[in-house]
């Protein structure tokens, strides 16, 4: 392979910035300059789509209507745990406006007697049982109600703690393992360890396991923090909610999904239907939100398809608010023992972690791998359990478990820097080694004035003022298998086409920054066709991988087709092609300044109508991704809040937050600062 | 949802001749066969849509000419047709001039969006947001049950609920405004099928657990809410509204405080104190209003009247820190009128 080598800016802008080296394949196209020497990238771009969403003109997943098409609803287990002896189904069969049920129903083996009974077992109230679709949202709904269950009931657990008592009921008697689904990069826990309800630990870190020898290090401790923490149950609530419309054609099976991965549901979907991968098309155009539990095809996915196929006609099947609340996911809670143990001069000696946490019939309630990442400490190590209750499946839910583990790891951070008698803020200047947060910590403190705060008891009024500080840290993934196609047209037009698709933080714009700030054009000029498998295939929007993994092929499609462009303008000119460039819409010569054409006449030079290049990611070349470096420990955020709270009623009032965000290289400042925002808004909320 | 038919009133007449039921009626004894009013929609709908309200008939009273009039005169006072919507009186000058309390408890009620859409009639109508009453998968005496979840100390869910008057029932009534209203001594106007008019007070117009189960005030179903009149202040009239709630741009109330005082100087002449989210429906506290009036307004006086008020509170497994909070906010109400 032939390389060269580039320089590629690196570091902290203001800070450390400087230039880093990298030898590259010759193919790759030249290093973008910092933002402040780009057109396009880094600037506030409105969201291309902004007006068709504030004016309603988008059409979300709920609004696709065919013709056709019917309408579905879920039959969902009223009981948290119990046998079903039989389904009725004759009243629901005769409502006039029905036209398909589909009931869940074990998998039996041929000439195998099913010990389990006809159908699945009840774990959760809310768990689905069948499907109805009718002509109206109504009818179903008026169907549904008619369906007659008979349960035997069967003892239930549903929090945490009775869960793991000795005699608690049992809500699963044997192993169970969990995949992980798509996009979602939380851990899920080995379930086939363990006792009763409790199953784990998982005790595995980024290093491989524990570390060090903790007896040792909290003998070699001046001062202990022994506390636990406790975080509650969240259910996701996007604005829109889950669901489909499948319209399983004669020659292939088309999915509109209100998704985070259109591949992962396509994949899904495929092999659940025993479908060749190019018979089924996953389509997601605009996105009502998601917060993790949006990576897979779910229950309803497979559900309007078996209605869709019993029925012969397009089914809808979104889900209400209760069904949100109740069976599609939440943050597992967790209850998290922290000990941690430091010299008189702050020196970290010990990190122990022990947490439980439920999930509720699912797995993956651990608290994440802050603790032993944070602050490097020589002695960690962790214990995470899961819990099974009698309740609905936790889901990924932005950076799973970390937020909990975030959360109590720095509360007892502060605890300890209170006991050694130090500044919270200064105790983490000496103890995390990030520069990355150091610079944070420097520039937060300044904009939130954080020489204002008091000692504890200082204020006199029954309004109270805290000050605090608290730091995450998320490692940088990127998928590998992310790719893209940049269409140039013979009329002027450009198109990107992806599967990838537009979580709602602005991936449709930045891709059209990206490919104008490559071809010289504007943002408007550039199209963007995204979130449909039958593109080449894009990652899930899910672990903060997208921008990273998506936008360095989008560039280097759009470098590969202007090239193609260029050679073509070249000839016209008789010119060399690396003399050439595009800017402001026109081709222009570095060596002869009366040489000039519009893009669109370019394009008209085309033998075909298009030129068309797929890329896809390319690897780091010898990139981040390594301990303690930029992937890991180094990256994350700083946040300070100034919180009021009324002493008489209790009353808290989060005052003001400043976030310092570490984030690669900004493309558009306008949707970072709203993604941000969204995740203070949703922290306090 | 059931199907059910739409009959779009063109007079307060037409309307009371189709209806024949009201929607707490239907709660608690459901026949499925009623023709109940629907004004705003708000609270009716939620009802249809859990399943537990199957009307036959709507009559739509929402487009009744003259029904959605405010007028004020400095003599008679303030007269707020059924029909005005929240947004409405949230923007009236008057209402901010003349009514404070008022003024400042519309406007913490509900979201702009519902404040353009429901009316005051039906906000003072509406019944409370007790869970297990709302959820047709639970028994509640006021839909002619015989169980009530809310109250059972281990698994009861009641930190939403009554700490005054819960010996029945445990909800608390849902209107912010109406505690306001109360405040100001305000009445309702209803018109039967017969053409006949009665007043009554805010304090009289609701109806305790306690005396029926099934309602929460006295509208019965041939009868219709035509206005709601407040009278007029003097120079010495003052006002106050305080809403505590968990999320602070919409959100249920807590605890509301409606006072509304009539003062000389920093003296207190009369009071009127109402206490909202306390109760099943808005109390007025004679303790807390005995304790401030004729007495200076200051701390010390509105700590007492706060405290008075809380005297008889009852709170539940799950309330107790509605207590603290009453009296935190009674008194900062108080304080606010000096």
């Amino acid at each position: 392979m032939d390389t060269r080598k580039e320089k590629f800016p690196y570091g902290i802008p203001g800070h450390n910035l400087s230039e880093i080296e990298r030898e590259i394949p010759i193919e790759e196209p030249p290093v973008w300059p910092v933002n402040d020497k780009l057109k396009i990238i880094g600037k506030r771009v409105t969201r291309i789509d902004a007006l068709d969403k504030v004016t309603g003109k988008a059409k979300y997943t709920s609004d696709v209507r065919l013709p056709g098409m019917l309408f579905a609803k879920m039959l969902r287990s009223n009981l948290p745990h119990a046998v079903i002896t039989s389904i009725d189904i004759s009243k629901a069969e005769s409502l006039p406006g029905v036209h398909a049920i589909h009931l869940i129903e074990n998998v039996q083996k041929e000439g195998e007697e099913n010990k389990n009974g006809k159908y699945p077992m009840v774990k959760y109230v809310g768990q689905p049982l069948g499907g109805i679709a009718a002509e109206s949202l109504e009818i179903a709904k008026d169907a549904i109600s008619l369906i007659k269950v008979n349960y035997e009931k069967k003892p239930f657990v549903i929090d945490i703690e009775s869960a793991m008592e000795m005699g608690a009921p049992i809500v699963f008697d044997e192993p169970i393992t969990q995949q992980e689904d798509g996009g979602d990069v939380g851990e899920v826990h080995d379930g086939s360890k363990g006792e009763g309800n409790v199953r784990g630990p998982s005790t595995s870190s980024f290093f491989g396991g524990p570390r060090g020898d903790l007896e040792a290090g909290f003998k070699e401790a001046d001062v202990i923090v022994e506390r636990t923490y406790r975080t509650q149950v969240h259910t996701h609530m996007p604005l829109e909610t889950h669901g489909v419309v499948v319209d399983w054609r004669p020659d292939m099976m088309m999915v509109y999904a209100s998704t985070q991965n259109t591949n992962a549901v396509r994949n899904e979907m495929a092999s659940i239907f025993n479908l060749p991968k190019s018979k089924v098309r996953v389509f997601c155009d605009f996105m009502g939100g998601g917060f993790g539990a949006k990576h897979s095809a779910g229950s309803f996915g497979p559900m309007a398809a078996n209605l869709a196929k019993k029925s012969g006609r397009p089914v809808w099947l979104m889900l209400d608010r209760q069904e949100e609340h109740i069976a599609e996911g939440n943050r597992p809670n967790s209850i998290q023992y922290l000990k941690i143990g430091a010299r008189k001069d702050g020196t970290l000696t010990g990190i122990e972690q022990r947490s439980h946490g439920t999930a509720g019939v699912a797995l993956g309630a651990g608290v994440g791998r802050i603790a032993q990442i944070l602050y490097p400490c020589p002695n960690f190590a962790t214990e995470q359990y899961d819990v099974l209750t009698n309740a609905g499946p936790g889901a990924a839910w932005r950076a799973p478990g970390n937020v909990q583990g975030a959360f109590g790891l720095e509360q007892a951070i502060d605890e300890l820097a209170e006991k050694l008698g130090m500044d919270p803020l200064s105790y983490r200047d000496l103890i995390d080694k990030s520069e990355v947060r150091k610079v944070e910590r420097q520039r937060g403190a300044k904009l939130f004035d954080w020489s204002r705060r008091q000692p504890a008891g200082s204020g006199k009024d029954v309004v109270k003022k805290g000050l605090g500080v608290g730091q995450s840290t998320w490692p940088r993934f990127v998928t590998l298998d992310s790719s893209v196609e940049v269409k140039i047209h013979n009329d002027g037009g450009v198109e990107i086409r992806s599967s990838v698709q537009d979580i709602g933080t602005g991936t449709k714009t930045i891709l059209a920054q990206v490919v104008a700030e490559e071809l010289g054009l504007k943002v408007k000029d550039i199209t963007v066709n995204i979130g449909d498998t039958f593109f080449p295939v894009g990652p899930g929007s899910g672990g903060s991988v997208v921008t990273g993994s998506i936008t360095p092929p989008t560039r280097n499609a759009a470098f590969e087709a202007k090239k193609e462009l260029l050679k073509l303008v070249a000839k016209k000119w008789e010119t060399d092609v690396v003399e050439l460039f595009i800017e402001d819409g026109q081709v222009g010569s570095n060596k002869n300044a009366e040489l000039k054409m519009p893009f669109k006449e370019a394009t008209k030079l085309m033998r075909t109508s298009q030129i068309s290049k797929i890329a896809s990611r390319s690897d780091d070349y010898g990139g981040f991704q390594q301990p303690w470096g930029l992937a890991y420990g180094d990256l994350g955020s700083v946040q300070f809040a100034e919180v009021s709270v009324n002493t008489d009623t209790g009353f808290v009032k989060v005052d003001r937050v400043v976030a310092a965000h570490s984030c690669g290289r900004p493309l558009n400042i306008g949707q970072l600062e709203s993604q941000i925002n969204g995740g203070v808004i949703q922290g306090v909320s | 949802m059931n199907k059910f038919s739409w009959y779009e009133a063109t007079s307060i007449e037409d309307a009371l001749q189709q209806v024949n039921s009201t929607v707490s009626e239907e709660l608690y004894q459901p026949t499925n066969k009623a023709s109940v009013f629907k004004s705003g929609g708000i609270d009716m709908f939620d009802w249809i849509k859990e399943g537990l309200l199957k009307p036959q008939k709507i009559i739509n009273i929402r487009n009744i000419p003259g029904l959605d009039i405010i007028s004020y005169d400095p003599k008679r006072g303030m007269s707020i047709g059924s029909n005005v919507t929240l947004a409405d009186i949230a923007s009236n000058p008057e209402v901010k001039d003349h009514y404070l309390a008022l003024h400042q408890a519309v406007n913490h009620a509900a979201t702009p969006q519902l404040r353009n859409m429901s009316t005051l009639g039906g906000n003072i109508a509406q019944r409370n947001r007790c869970w297990y009453f709302r959820s047709a998968d639970h028994d509640c005496f006021r839909k002619g049950g015989d169980r009530c979840s809310a109250r059972q100390s281990e698994t009861g869910e009641n930190e939403n609920h009554a700490i005054i008057d819960n010996g029945s029932c445990v909800s608390v009534h849902a209107s912010s405004i109406a505690t306001a209203l109360m405040a100001f001594n305000a009445s309702v106007v209803i018109i039967n099928v017969e053409g006949e008019k009665k007043k009554v007070t805010m304090d009289d117009f609701f109806v305790t657990a306690g005396k029926d189960i099934a309602m929460e005030n006295i509208l019965q179903a041939k009868e219709i809410i035509t206005e709601i009149i407040l009278p007029a202040p003097t120079k010495n009239t003052k006002s106050t509204y305080i809403k505590q709630v968990a999320r602070e741009s919409y959100d249920w109330s807590l605890g509301d405080v409606a006072v509304v005082f009539e003062v000389s100087g920093n003296t207190c002449r009369s009071a009127s104190i109402v206490l909202g989210a306390a109760a099943p429906v808005p109390y007025r506290s004679m303790e807390a209003q005995r304790a401030i009036e004729n007495k200076t307004i200051n701390s010390e006086n509105a700590l007492a009247a706060a405290e008075a008020a809380m005297k008889i509170a009852r709170p539940l497994a799950k309330n107790g820190y509605k207590v603290p909070l009453f009296v935190s906010t009674i008194k900062q109400a108080i304080l606010e009128i000096s």
